[in-house]
């Protein structure tokens, strides 16, 4: 699995916001069926990153590699349509609209011959995608803000699975659910790995970044680390990297 | 899921308010202003002809509310687009003064829109301004003085005029409204309006252009408050700066009574219709109650007061 190429690499990128380092030197590669947790306190530098390899901020320095080929995205729209989606950490679904109208946000299907919403498909779609996913809500044209946390994010995961053709990004999946329903999303997550795309995962939760991850990177005020295999370390290890108290 | 279902029923209510009230008040001045001619054709005839500036500018407005902005100089925009038209139609010709009359409300829409999308200026604040800026230049451009528009072609397409008997303002109101309800409801363009009033941060990263939508909004109701004064100066056979003077109230409350959110993300282009022509009987029928014209500003800022509370109900944060 190791020996696959990546999808996604990073080459010692770097960033600043004005005089601030957000990100000192950061490497990582990505690859297909793989999970990477990010780890790290708050302000380390974690939704930087993701950020960074979304298109919505450009490195100050280094590079990124998309299947080998240097690569710099221009914007959000630009890595979007390489095949990388965000699962941001404050939800961007719209609230008042239904379920399949926040599927195709800014890219809603149309009909010929006036070029008018497709709504049927799109409902049709989104149906399909709900119940490949077994994602439980009561209808693809329920409002979103009937939906609970868990549901809510859920969607956003589909949005995010519909339309990722190599990478996807989750920053923070489950920081605002409950027990059972972080247990929903941690099922979802896993599933995506058999869809042969490469996720990057922040999380806040040891624990769950145990139980899904294959590589663990730690990252401390803006400093890499370093990288683990999730098999051959534990939380002892991990939490001294992150705390940088051993 | 029972509960779900429960609850969207519930909303579901709320949508038909309008229609509800609609009905209320329809009643209410059937059976007391009965014998006073409420129920005539020619009366209820000429509520549908009095609204049609006010519907059309309801449509404007439902674009610019539900992208999560507002527009407060559509009046002034009436004014300043009848009198250009007036004004040109004057010196040039019919076609050049139609011409002239949109070019205004669009130009002005477009000057809204630029300062609010690209300037990132609060549309509030904007539109709180050039109300009060284009009321003035309606007040320079002539001096005050009514300009009359005697053109017969305009005032029949504009004004008194019909087609396969069907009044040429309901013909424009119907343009209007079903021209803007497709847009609402069938295209990108009205998703991208809806998802940018509900949550703009979301709808950004999502690829839509955010700016680009505000500006445009802004500039559909310039347009329509432009088509609106033809309409006016059509049906007066004159313009003056007090056109669209009166509007701003009624029309605000016609969209909101119509079920389309203050704060964006929610709206209906038919609502804004009921709720216009609601608010033309409502006019008519105080008018016909002989109250004297300070009662009825007071009765009417009451009804609006109690109507838009109840539309708003279940929006409370
Ligand atoms: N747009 C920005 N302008 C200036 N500084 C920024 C900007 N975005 C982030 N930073 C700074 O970069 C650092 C890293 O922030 P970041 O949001 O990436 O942290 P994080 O690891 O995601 O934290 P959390 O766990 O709290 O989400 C912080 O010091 C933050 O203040
Ligand atoms: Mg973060």
């Amino acid at each position: 699995m190791t020996d696959a190429e990546p999808v996604l690499s990073l080459q010692n990128v770097h960033k600043a916001f004005g005089g601030v380092v957000a990100i000192e030197e950061f490497s990582l590669d990505l690859r297909a069926g793989q999970i990477v947790a990010l780890v790290g306190d708050n302000g380390a530098g974690k939704s930087t990153l993701i950020k960074i390899i979304s298109g919505v901020h450009t490195p100050t320095s280094g590079g990124i590699r998309l299947d080998g080929e240097p690569t710099a995205f221009a914007d959000a729209s630009s890595a979007r349509s390489n095949g990388i989606e965000v699962v941001y950490q404050d939800l961007a679904l719209a609230d008042q609209q239904p379920v399949y109208m926040n599927m195709f946000l800014g890219r809603e299907l149309t009909k010929q011959p006036f070029g008018l919403l497709d709504k049927s498909r799109m409902r049709q779609q989104t149906q399909t995608l709900v119940d490949e996913l077994d994602i439980r809500i009561p209808s693809v044209n329920s409002t979103i803000s009937d939906l609970s946390g868990g549901q809510r994010q859920g969607v956003a995961i589909a949005r995010a699975t519909h339309w990722a053709s190599k990478l996807i990004l989750l920053d923070e999946p489950t920081a605002a659910l409950g027990v059972a329903e972080t247990a929903r999303v941690e099922e979802l997550i896993i599933s995506l790995k058999t869809k042969n795309l490469a996720i990057l995962m922040v999380s806040h939760s040891l624990d769950q970044v145990f139980r899904l991850s294959d590589r663990i990177c730690v990252l401390r005020r803006g400093v890499q680390i370093g990288i683990r295999e999730t098999a051959k370390t534990d939380k002892n290890e991990i939490v001294s990297m992150i705390t940088g108290v051993s | 899921m029972e509960r779900l279902r429960s609850r969207s029923i519930g909303t579901d209510i709320q949508q038909w308010i309008v229609y509800i009230g609609f009905l209320a008040i329809f009643l209410f001045f059937a059976l007391t202003l009965h014998d006073d001619g409420f129920l005539t054709q020619r009366n209820l005839t000429n509520i549908i002809l009095q609204t049609a500036p006010a519907t059309i500018m309801a449509v404007g407005l439902v674009f610019a509310l539900s992208a999560g902005e507002i527009d407060l100089s559509f009046g002034s925009i009436v004014a300043v687009a009848a009198l250009s038209a007036a004004v040109a139609m004057q010196h040039y010709s019919m076609p050049i003064g139609v011409i002239a009359g949109l070019a205004a409300g669009v130009f002005i829409g477009a000057f809204n829109g630029v300062l609010v999308a690209y300037l990132k200026l609060p549309s509030f604040l904007v539109t709180l301004a050039t109300m009060g800026l284009f009321a003035g230049i309606a007040r320079t451009m002539t001096d005050l003085r009514s300009i009359p528009v005697v053109n017969e072609t305009f005032t029949g397409i504009f004004g008194s005029g019909k087609l396969f008997s069907i009044p040429s303002l309901v013909i424009w109101t119907a343009i209007a409204v079903i021209i803007g309800h497709l847009v609402y409801r069938h295209t990108k363009f009205g998703a991208h309006v809806l998802a940018t009033g509900d949550n703009a941060r979301a709808a950004q990263v999502s690829g839509i252009k955010v700016p680009r939508v505000r500006f445009y909004v802004l500039t559909i109701c310039g347009a329509c408050a432009g088509l609106a004064g033809l309409l006016y100066a059509g049906r007066l056979q004159a313009a003056k700066y007090t056109l669209g003077e009166s509007d701003l109230m009624t029309v605000i409350a016609a969209v909101i009574v119509g079920g389309t959110a203050l704060n964006g993300g929610k709206g209906s282009v038919m609502g804004a219709l009921v709720g216009s022509v609601l608010m033309g009987m409502l006019n008519n029928g105080l008018i016909l109650m002989n109250l004297k014209v300070s009662d009825q500003m007071i009765v009417r800022g009451l009804i609006i007061l109690l109507a838009v509370a109840i539309s708003l109900r279940d929006t409370k944060r």
